[in-house]
């Protein structure tokens, strides 16, 4: 049971000290800077502690949950030897992981002005909602090409600076013939892919397939699966750009 | 209350929806493909279930407590600093003419906001802190996450300040993101193998749930103010900095920490002797 306490406190303190920056930076701001007073101090309180409270939940799940199931997954997969299976999980996990990402949604809705704006596409609601439904579609389905790219790297130890280099040079050429209007929307598309849930199971996943097969280094190979998750939509996206 | 339960209720909603495809996709491979029980599969499901209450509890406080005011504050202070350049600007309309009136250093403020708020969030971020502690594990402590964690938030910090900079000269975002990628490369050849791939992580997995609204709300409100920048055209472009410049800091990081332990062997066998 003391156990328990202990790793709970520590949790806590933990918690406490991610959350410190950012809560002294705004306060900082606000006092120093704008000297303005908080507004609604009590339900600020209120905010933090269930930032403080939410975060030591999640790190304990992690341990616990996250890491164990992404590495357990990758073992199964290791010892059925079926690489359809495998890809296929991996194809899926990137896709669901991406599809829903609000951060994305709300990304693909502004790519959509920006189109109806600079005239790609017709101005009214339904031509947007179009452009951003397939937007997402894109960016989900090249998130999935991403992962199962990633551990077939894994499966075969390519070294990852041959790939990754090879897709800035593409997203080079690429930038010079997609419309202007697209580029920003694109380099952010990489940026916004990887949510909190997908991360610390996509890396769990990647570590367990280069645990299980001989001859790999989980340093080495078992890390990348995100840097590909975040460099194919930005090379997708300008490709849409270009078609669209 | 009932609005704090209406949000309580929405947000358990919104990460409930999030996370269903993923849950969908585990359960259909472990049941219909692997059809293998999970070895502890009590304490996994009762650790996701930690993940999903911690994420919903981690944003609801978030969006209680530091995203409105981080929101203001973003607007506030861009507004506060594009005084000098409005004013400068005013009357003109043309595009042309008022990029002439926008001076970089007028929007100081901005930047130190940028920098600040940008290694704030970063050293916040959940899936960082998990990436880290994953390294950490696997390297046996040679990373430790803690440093891996300050190292990405530096560079996160430098990267959105740089964003601005460029919002507020017009300057064109292939220029950076590219040059960004050459010195990436450069710095890819000189590093240890171990450290590439987790350098390369890093970049992506920065800009996540805490980073990015606070980050996309300085953008939007940096060219809402400063005169000739659209938020549609300008506004963008902030998260790439933000995914770029990490994976140089961690890279510039590892390669500084290897220079100072072959420094200090090399002084300190002689110190020894004496």
């Amino acid at each position: 049971m003391t156990g328990v306490l202990a790793t709970f406190v520590r949790g806590v303190i933990g918690a406490i000290r991610d959350l410190a920056p950012i809560i002294l930076v705004i306060a900082f701001f606000q006092i120093v800077v704008l000297q303005q007073p908080f507004p609604n101090l009590g339900g600020v309180l209120v905010g933090l502690l269930c930032v403080i409270a939410g975060l030591t939940l999640f790190v304990q799940g992690l341990e616990s949950g996250l890491f164990p199931l992404g590495e357990e997954i990758a073992q199964e997969f290791a010892n059925k030897g079926s690489l359809a299976a495998l890809l296929a999980f991996a194809f899926c996990l990137g896709f669901g992981a991406t599809v829903a990402e609000p951060a994305l949604i709300a990304v693909a809705g502004e790519a959509a002005e920006v189109a109806a704006e600079a005239g790609a596409i017709a101005a009214d609601a339904a031509a947007r909602a179009e452009y951003a439904f397939n937007l997402r579609m894109v960016v989900a389905g090249s998130v999935g090409a991403a992962i199962v790219l990633g551990v077939v790297r894994i499966l075969k130890g390519w070294p990852i600076h041959r790939l990754i280099i090879g897709g800035y040079v593409l997203v080079t050429v690429m930038t010079l013939f997609a419309p202007d209007e697209i580029i920003g929307v694109a380099y952010d598309s990489g940026g916004v892919t990887t949510g909190t849930v997908t991360v610390p199971l996509v890396t769990a996943l990647g570590v367990g397939l280069a645990k299980s097969i001989r001859g790999r280094n989980p340093m080495i190979d078992g890390f990348g699966l995100i840097a590909f998750a975040s460099l194919t939509p930005i090379v997708f996206v300008l490709l849409y750009g270009m078609v669209v | 209350m009932a609005g704090f339960l209406e949000t309580l209720g929405g947000t358990v909603l919104s990460t409930a929806l999030d996370v269903a495809p993923i849950v969908g996709v585990l359960v259909f491979f472990q049941f219909a493909v692997l059809r293998r029980r999970l070895p502890n599969a009590r304490r996994i499901v009762a650790g996701f279930g930690y993940v999903l209450i911690g994420l919903t509890l981690f944003l609801i406080g978030l969006e209680q407590a530091l995203f409105p005011i981080g929101e203001t504050m973003a607007l506030q202070l861009a507004a506060v600093d594009a005084g000098a350049g409005v004013e400068a600007g005013a009357g003109v309309e043309a595009g042309t003419e008022v990029l002439g009136s926008v001076r970089w250093d007028d929007y100081l403020l901005v930047y130190a906001f940028a920098a600040a708020i940008g290694f704030a969030t970063t050293v916040a971020e959940p899936s960082l802190i998990a990436v880290a502690l994953k390294a950490e594990e696997v390297s046996g402590g040679a990373v430790r996450a803690w440093s891996l964690r300050l190292a990405v938030a530096v560079g996160v910090a430098v990267g959105v300040t740089l964003g601005c900079v460029r919002i507020v000269t017009g300057t064109p975002l292939p220029w950076y993101i590219l040059a960004a990628y050459v010195v990436v490369i450069v710095q890819t050849f000189r590093s240890s193998r171990t450290i590439v791939p987790l350098a390369y992580d890093s970049g992506g997995v920065t800009t996540s749930m805490v980073t990015v609204p606070v980050v996309a709300a300085l953008g939007l409100g940096l060219a809402t103010s400063v005169p000739g920048r659209s938020p549609l055209i300008d506004g963008f472009g902030l998260i790439a900095f933000a995914s770029v410049f990490p994976i140089m800091s961690v890279l510039g990081y590892a390669m500084a920490a290897t220079w100072l332990s072959r420094r200090r062997e090399s002084h300190a066998t002689p110190a020894e002797e004496s």
